[in-house]
């Protein structure tokens, strides 16, 4: 289960009330479900294999510094660790979503020290120092980027696993060139892929976006 | 993701000296610039690497510096910095071209010089954990297999295609490879860097174990000097080229007085025609001088099974690098 001191996205927020299954969350659900079938596993003939199989694969680990969405992060990490699995995973930072894990799809792109690049092909130790933006980042105050309310008004979003990924691209995108062109749009975007293939609303949104002012 | 160690290198002899000492405990090492694709193979099994020594830590390898010799570009320099240099796109424009034609910009922000020149080929039977030549094994399954996108100039016993865009640039502009190793740097020409695979099937290039690329040198280029990198691909961004071809040229009006013109994606290692570039010299830039060059690019290919599209692409490719570099 989930470590609800940590900071994290809103769904954390304290006044939900995770007693009440009409107020869990989907996330919270699954996660609970996960951690009951790992116990299983455990207790059984099977856990002692599991174990030592972790014991012999145990990689170095580093202190690394990482600020993330303004804040500033001291970690301890696993050399092997990815740098989308400590966003997610030690910082509870779900809104960057896994998914080709192989820097093909751009579900996973952040920016790193403004630039995006895929958090699935970068280890957390090469981040060291480096200056993260996830999309949990882009809201402020409680108030939408303007390139997210165009998204939400030109329906970019289908079944929004990329979306994350489209958001940061395209934040990148109009920091550089605040009123780009549909085919700018499409050429900033070639690295995030839709497999809804929701391309010309997402194309639509950036360039709505870029007509009314810009990413920030 | 298996076990791993990450070794931060603050300069190139401290990186090689850490390989070493990795190598002698008996580790695989990897060097890593990016990394991008290193992490991919490592995921796949495909790179057996227990230790990466990550080189974005070495203090100045990624800057880009003049003197009266000409250009030197850090090994370590991102491919989206090579490819908006002003200077680079000016006086090197194919360089800034290929740069720019590779991969998606997510990608191109980490990817390296020095990773782009030197990472492993393509072929789908090595990425996927065939053994082949390029895997240590004794045999290339594209031969009697799918060889669509293999070689059609150089193959044999291996027909991979050499996977770089900004190579066959590099070696238009006759670029030197600065190697850092064991027994310090040394300078090698293209012709010294890039190995056929009939010399060794398992390599694309002669770096010995412990060595790394760590910077690339580009002589002075003389004055009306332009250049181009067309690259072709079978969809219209994020993959390797089906051909891709550097045309460097030095002309007075139209007359060129001498060409360089080298392929990519459709031998081991970036693919100088110096028929093309013979017949070039002395000749006017038109439309008939383009498509005759065209015709000579492929005179000696020698297609595979499947790969026979790969002949007209080229000869279009090669049109259209040397009609878009005529004068006005």
């Amino acid at each position: 289960m989930r470590d609800k001191s940590k900071p994290g996205p809103s769904e954390t927020d304290s006044s939900v009330n995770y007693l009440d299954p009409k107020a869990q969350s989907r996330r919270d659900f699954l996660e609970g479900t996960g951690a009951a079938v790992v116990a299983t596993a455990a207790a059984s003939s099977l856990g002692v294999g599991v174990a030592s199989a972790q014991e012999s694969s145990r990689s170095a680990r580093s202190a690394i510094s990482l600020t993330v969405n303004g804040v500033d992060h001291s970690l301890e990490v696993d050399d092997r660790w990815t740098l989308v699995e400590v966003l997610r995973d030690q910082l509870d930072l779900t809104g960057t979503k896994i998914g080709c894990n192989r820097s093909e799809c751009g579900a996973c792109t952040v920016l790193m020290n403004g630039q995006p690049v895929y958090s699935c092909s970068q280890l957390a130790v090469w981040a060291d120092g480096a200056d993260v933006r996830t999309v949990e980042g882009l809201a402020l105050n409680g108030q939408l980027s303007p390139l997210q309310q165009a998204f939400v008004d030109n329906n970019g979003p289908q079944c929004g696993f990329c979306t994350p990924g489209q958001l940061m691209t395209a934040t990148a995108l109009l920091q550089d060139n605040p009123s780009p062109t549909a085919a700018e749009v499409q050429s900033a975007l070639v690295g995030n892929l839709c497999r809804c293939s929701n391309y010309n609303a997402i194309v639509e949104a950036v360039v709505a976006a870029g007509d009314q002012g810009g990413a920030a | 993701m298996k076990a791993l160690t990450n070794i931060n290198a603050s300069s190139f002899s401290d990186a090689v000296q850490a390989a070493q000492r990795a190598r002698a405990a008996g580790q695989a090492v990897a060097f890593s610039g990016g990394g991008t694709d290193l992490l991919q193979q490592i995921k796949d099994g495909t790179d057996p690497a227990d230790v990466i020594i990550n080189l974005r830590t070495v203090a100045d390898a990624r800057t880009i510096t003049s003197d009266s010799g000409g250009v030197t570009l850090g090994g370590l320099i991102a491919l989206s910095e090579l490819a908006a240099d002003p200077q680079v796109i000016t006086s090197l424009t194919a360089i800034a071209q290929a740069a720019a034609s590779v991969g998606t910009p997510q990608i191109r922000n980490v990817a390296t010089l020095a990773g782009n020149v030197t990472q492993r080929p393509w072929c789908w039977y090595y990425r996927n954990g065939f053994n082949c030549y390029k895997a240590g094994g004794d045999e290339c399954f594209s031969v009697n297999g799918e060889n669509g996108q293999h070689a059609i100039f150089g193959g044999g016993p291996s027909y991979i295609v050499h996977p770089s865009d900004v190579a066959p640039a590099l070696v238009a502009f006759d670029a030197r490879f600065q190697v850092t190793g064991p027994n310090g740097e040394r300078e090698l020409n293209a012709e010294e860097f890039f190995v056929l695979p009939i010399t060794n099937p398992e390599r694309e290039n002669s770096l010995a174990e412990g060595e790394l690329l760590s910077a690339i040198r580009i002589p002075s280029v003389a004055a009306n000097t332009f250049s181009t990198y067309q690259k072709i691909m079978d969809r219209e961004a994020w993959t390797h080229a089906e051909v891709g071809v550097a045309t460097v040229i030095q002309r007075d009006g139209n007359a060129v007085n001498n060409a360089t013109v080298v392929l990519s994606g459709v031998a081991p290692i970036p693919w100088r025609v110096e028929a093309v570039e013979d017949f070039l010299a002395g000749r006017q830039i038109n439309a008939a001088t383009a498509s005759e060059a065209g015709e000579l690019a492929v005179s000696e290919a020698q297609p595979l099974a499947k790969n026979g599209h790969k002949l007209p692409m080229t000869s279009a490719a090669v049109e259209r690098a040397i009609l878009s570099l005529a004068a006005g």
